[in-house]
């Protein structure tokens, strides 16, 4: 009950003219950053950011939000007029979208998606809103090895449930965190690992590397791959929307299971591709017509996106109830917290209401608002792509190095733009995961700080990460996971070893 | 795709092998603030040592098809050059003009080399980009972009 009177004042600043304003603006924004090519979320919210210094922090971070859902509805307009995955998590539309538009049913494909995404984002943002103010009551009892214990969990997530390769996946996240030692220590205000530059004293700040590593890195990979944009057109009319919706109310098993998929995988870092894909595997493996998906079963749409809309916004749950965000756009987000001087986690319930059931209430707001949008303006948002590659990619590059250049009005952060870009070029080449490395660098002084305190704590013992339950738990837990994909190796070979002879006999 | 693993698993070694010595520098003992400066990015080295050994062992052991394949695919090098080269030369260009003629000098030279666009399109988009952007950025939300060594051109605008 006591969420339900919060809301409503959450409301009542997310209903502004001024926040309904900057909403509506974030959503157009966000889709254009959705639909350009080697721009995502995380990379748009970035370039964005210095300019949200100007504005009250609710405000900006509806911005930045309402930016987050726009680039999650422009993904699915590539994926389905373009054959283009604009992020990871829109890959599993393209599946059937694609040749849904290709049967000149692309406004169903459109209308299907923008629906599942509405309708995954609200159950999400429900859950959001009971169960953020119960976690941030929990983790109030959380003190340095609690936090340092979730955070091994996060990073631990990656390691076990990332299906990438183990070793990849640590030193990814290992120089992120080295990343983030560089320039002053914050206990000792010693200067570590400046290599005796004047450059490096300031450390590398996190919006320059996802910048880098998100945006400069794509457009590489995109010309490198000779992307040519053949796209179908689609003409979104009334008629076609209802009797879409019509259509869509038989799906509405799809429509919970992956709501639940997207929610539950969102929580856990870096969940919103193996949502999309687990739901879309699940609506195929359940369905009465499996033959169908992958020649344009509208199922196809529905699942991926409800799942990946549901994991978007899952995904700040654990961003502002613990401080540990659940996605490469959420971890830009608590950048952006923490430059405003918001510390995330149980106190910013106490001390900032109006900022966290703002911000919540802007979750309601902005998805009515970029369901509306995106349906109106399908055609605009598609004629983007027809501008020419070779005005499309300097313009990025230059957007990108404006957003670089405002975080600390740095020349040289433009020059680490580009070397980010080219790190992130051959990491995302090399199959190294980039999201563990954005969110080690995000969390690293906190995780160092609470490392360090523990330690200080138990005067240098390491079995205070075992003396309270909770961090017990969420230590082994994070063993448990990083352990986890040799142990279910060593299963399957196992059992493969064992198929074998009966197989021979 | 293995000697780019190898590089690349070569420049880590060397990079955790560079931290681990600065670490020890740092001292990585017990201070009078508890765990010194050098702990922390001791123990990330050693890390990434570690993981970086293994992925090398593993490139060298790799013997799979995916393995020979090639790092950058037929025909790929040279449109990757086409856009980093004139996107670095934009970053060096900025230092001695400003951003904004930096990026209208790109932006013509990209739309007319690359996309053999007609004059009149290129010198319409390359000086509308950067004066709108003038506008948003310096005038309307007061973040000011760099303006470069050479003032006789910064000073115009």
């Amino acid at each position: 009950m006591e969420s339900f009177g919060n809301l409503l004042m959450g409301f009542q600043i997310a209903l502004t003219p001024y926040n309904l304003f900057v909403a509506t603006a974030g959503i157009f924004l966000g889709t254009i950053i959705g639909v350009l090519p080697g721009l995502g979320g995380a990379n748009g919210v970035a370039i964005l950011l210095p300019i949200t210094f100007v504005m009250p922090p609710t405000s900006a971070i509806i911005l930045l939000s309402c930016i987050y859902w726009g680039a999650l509805f422009g993904g699915a307009i590539t994926s389905i007029l373009f054959n283009i995955p604009g992020e990871p998590w829109s890959v599993a539309t393209t599946f059937d979208g694609h040749p849904l538009a290709k049967q000149g049913r692309g406004g169903e494909a459109l209308t299907a998606a923008f629906t599942s995404s509405f309708f995954g984002a609200a159950f999400a943002i429900i859950l959001v809103t009971f169960f953020a103010p119960i976690i941030a009551e929990f983790s109030l009892k959380f003190g340095p090895p609690e936090f340092l214990g979730i955070q091994m969990l996060t990073f631990s997530a990656f390691v076990g449930l990332g299906g990438g390769s183990v070793p990849k996946t640590l030193v990814s996240i290992f120089v992120g965190f080295i990343m983030a030692t560089v320039g002053m220590d914050i206990i000792s205000g010693q200067l570590r690992l400046n290599f005796g530059t004047i450059e490096l004293m300031r450390g590398f700040n996190f919006v320059v590397a996802v910048i880098g590593l998100f945006g400069i890195g794509e457009i590489f990979l995109t010309v490198e791959e000779g992307l040519s944009l053949k796209g179908v057109q689609a003409k979104v009319t009334w008629r076609t929307v209802t009797s879409t919706l019509k259509e869509l109310t038989r799906y509405w098993k799809t429509f919970i299971r992956s709501a639940v998929i997207g929610s539950w995988m969102g929580i856990k870092p870096g969940g919103a591709t193996p949502a999309s894909f687990m739901s879309y595997g699940f609506a195929k493996r359940l369905s009465k017509t499996p033959e169908k998906f992958g020649h344009g079963a509208i199922e196809g749409v529905v699942a991926p996106e409800t799942a990946a809309h549901a994991a978007g916004v899952s995904a700040l749950l654990p961003m502002i109830t613990l401080g540990i965000p659940g996605s490469p756009t959420a971890a830009v987000m608590l950048g952006g917290l923490l430059i405003w001087g918001l510390q995330p986690g149980p106190m910013l319930f106490k001390e900032k209401p109006d900022f966290v059931w703002g911000l919540i209430a802007s979750m309601y707001t902005g998805n009515v608002i970029g369901v509306l949008i995106v349906l109106l303006f399908v055609p605009f948002f598609a004629a983007i792509l027809r501008i020419p590659f070779a005005i499309l990619f300097p313009s990025i590059v230059y957007v990108c190095a404006i957003g670089a250049y405002a975080v600390n009005n740095s020349t040289m952060d433009i020059w680490y733009m580009m070397i980010f870009g080219v790190i992130g070029y051959v990491f995302k080449k090399l199959d190294y995961p980039i999201a563990p490395m954005v969110l080690a660098l995000v969390l690293g002084d906190l995780a160092e700080s609470a490392l360090r305190q523990s330690l200080i704590m138990s005067q240098g013992s390491p079995k205070i990460f075992f003396a309270s339950p909770i961090s017990a738990a969420l230590v082994i837990a994070s063993i448990l996971l990083v352990i986890w994909p040799s142990i279910s190796r060593f299963l399957a070979g196992r059992a493969h070893h064992h198929e074998a002879p009966q197989k021979a006999s | 795709m293995r000697k780019a693993d190898n590089a690349c698993g070569a420049v880590l070694l060397v990079l955790g092998g560079l931290i681990l010595w600065e670490s020890l520098k740092l001292r990585i003992g017990w201070g009078l603030n508890g765990p010194e400066a050098g702990f922390f990015p001791f123990w990330l080295a050693v890390g990434l040592v570690l993981c970086s050994a293994i992925i090398l062992v593993q490139a060298f052991l790799n013997r799979s098809s995916s393995a020979d394949k090639p790092f950058i695919q037929e025909g790929g090098l040279t449109p990757v050059l086409k856009v980093a080269l004139p996107a670095f030369g934009m970053v060096a260009l900025t230092e001695a003009f400003g951003l904004y003629p930096a990026a209208a000098i790109y932006l013509a030279f990209y739309m007319r080399w690359i996309g053999k666009h007609r004059w009149a399109a290129t010198l319409a988009v390359s000086l509308a980009l950067p004066v709108a952007s003038y506008f948003v950025f310096d005038r309307w939300f007061l973040i000011p972009m760099p303006k470069g060594h050479w003032t006789w051109i910064s000073g115009l605008y």
